[in-house]
């Protein structure tokens, strides 16, 4: 009997002081490691729209809901002004949800650029999305009045060859995106305003 | 015969250096050692592991009841993994994501446990910590070697930190069998052949 309290004393004591640390442990990376993965998953793409942007678009970040989700958006500022924001938005490709990094300029309501952050399409065919320039290039200066869609659809966007259903995928993000921007513009600016100098 | 403390802590870099000679722990070798970066990563990883977890096992060896000790080194070292885990994460996040699903398996790796449960519950604090710093060194280096190895004729390069350098010049063809699963357990095999040459003269 004596044994058996024992056995039970010394793994509660020792569940307990390990999980105690490692809460705080946690606690205390947790901005750090939200910060790295914002660094090396979605730095990349953030930068590729925000190239040329004075200060640091990682840092100068904010969250807004929309219902029960949350968007960061990312600030970058030109001359001074924070006006160009981008954020993330997803939609349905042929292996998974493809993250697309969406870059929208505020005075003029212009798509400033897009980027794919993370996928699982075909290497060498829907992964031309992320590697390929001319594909992203095209979503930029496009004014949003309606829905994106690729050309076989009846829309605007040039497909990539062999890549229908992720080339409707980004589209799809684009157009979700745009009607998170349309719905939180407001708050936006708002937010934005904050940083600019 | 009881080994002073210097013995404890070089016999893990040859006499029974993991894998080589105690042929433990072959997961994190066989899968991570593609560049000499990701080797010495999950070496130091494991060394920081094996060193805290030898530490507290040897310090609560008489109040763990002997039945519940596998349980409870399981904690000890889970433990010491997450803090690993979230500290590179924090750190170090591109070895992390090279590493990826190999430093949560650090709990799992037979030295670490090994270690545990065949010397530190049964010796002092001291010997245990230099008997883990010795095994943690030795496997660090085991797989930083076999590391620089495979990159060096599979990718012709060496990676230390970051950014590979190039070793080959620029007409050296890949020998990419070395960088693919297959090529771990031929170069295991052979660097496991001279470690025995060299030990049997």
């Amino acid at each position: 009997m004596r044994e058996m309290i024992q056995m039970v004393i010394v793994l509660t004591i020792l569940s307990v002081v390990s999980g105690g640390l490692l809460a705080a442990l946690k606690d205390n990376t947790k901005e750090k490691i939200e910060y790295q993965q914002l660094v090396f998953v979605k730095g990349p793409a953030i930068r590729t729209i925000l190239d040329g942007a004075s200060n640091d678009p990682i840092v100068d970040r904010f969250k807004l809901k929309d219902g029960d989700i949350d968007h960061s958006f990312f600030v970058g500022v030109f001359d001074g002004k924070a006006e160009t924001i981008t954020f993330e938005s997803a939609g349905k490709g042929f292996g998974g949800d493809i993250g697309v990094m969406i870059g929208v300029n505020l005075a003029d309501d212009k798509i400033v650029g897009v980027s794919v952050t993370t996928h699982q399409e075909t290497p060498g065919v829907g992964s031309l999305a992320k590697t390929d320039p001319a594909f992203a290039a095209q979503f930029k200066g496009m004014p949003f009045k309606d829905q994106f869609a690729v050309k076989t659809d009846g829309g605007q966007v040039d497909a990539l060859s062999g890549a229908t259903v992720t080339s409707r995928g980004v589209s799809a993000a684009v157009s979700d995106a745009v009607k998170v921007y349309e719905k939180l513009k407001p708050q936006i600016t708002e937010k934005a305003k904050a940083f600019s100098n | 015969m009881a080994k002073s403390i210097t013995q404890e802590f070089v016999k893990g870099l040859w006499d029974e250096i993991p894998p080589f000679r105690l042929v433990l722990g072959l997961c994190p070798v066989l899968a991570v050692t593609k560049t000499v970066e990701n080797g010495w990563g999950m070496g130091v990883a494991t060394t920081f592991v094996l060193v805290c977890s030898n530490i507290l096992v040897s310090m609560l060896r008489k109040v763990i009841p002997s039945k519940v000790r596998i349980a409870c080194f399981i904690i000890i070292i889970a433990t010491f993994v997450t803090v690993v885990e979230l500290v590179m994460q924090a750190y170090a996040y591109p070895l992390f994501l090279k590493l990826g699903i190999f430093i949560p398996l650090i709990v799992v790796n037979c030295i670490v446990l090994g270690r545990a449960e065949a010397f530190a519950s049964k010796n002092g604090i001291t010997r245990s910590l230099a008997d883990g710093l010795g095994i943690g060194i030795g496997f660090t280096l085991a797989l930083s070697a076999l590391g620089a190895v495979r990159e060096l004729l599979g990718s012709g390069t060496l990676t230390f930190w970051e950014s590979p350098i190039q070793i080959m010049g620029a007409s050296f063809q890949p020998f990419t069998f070395m960088i693919e699963a297959p090529g771990a357990f031929v170069g295991l095999g052979l660097m496991l052949c001279i470690m025995n040459m060299l030990g049997n003269k």
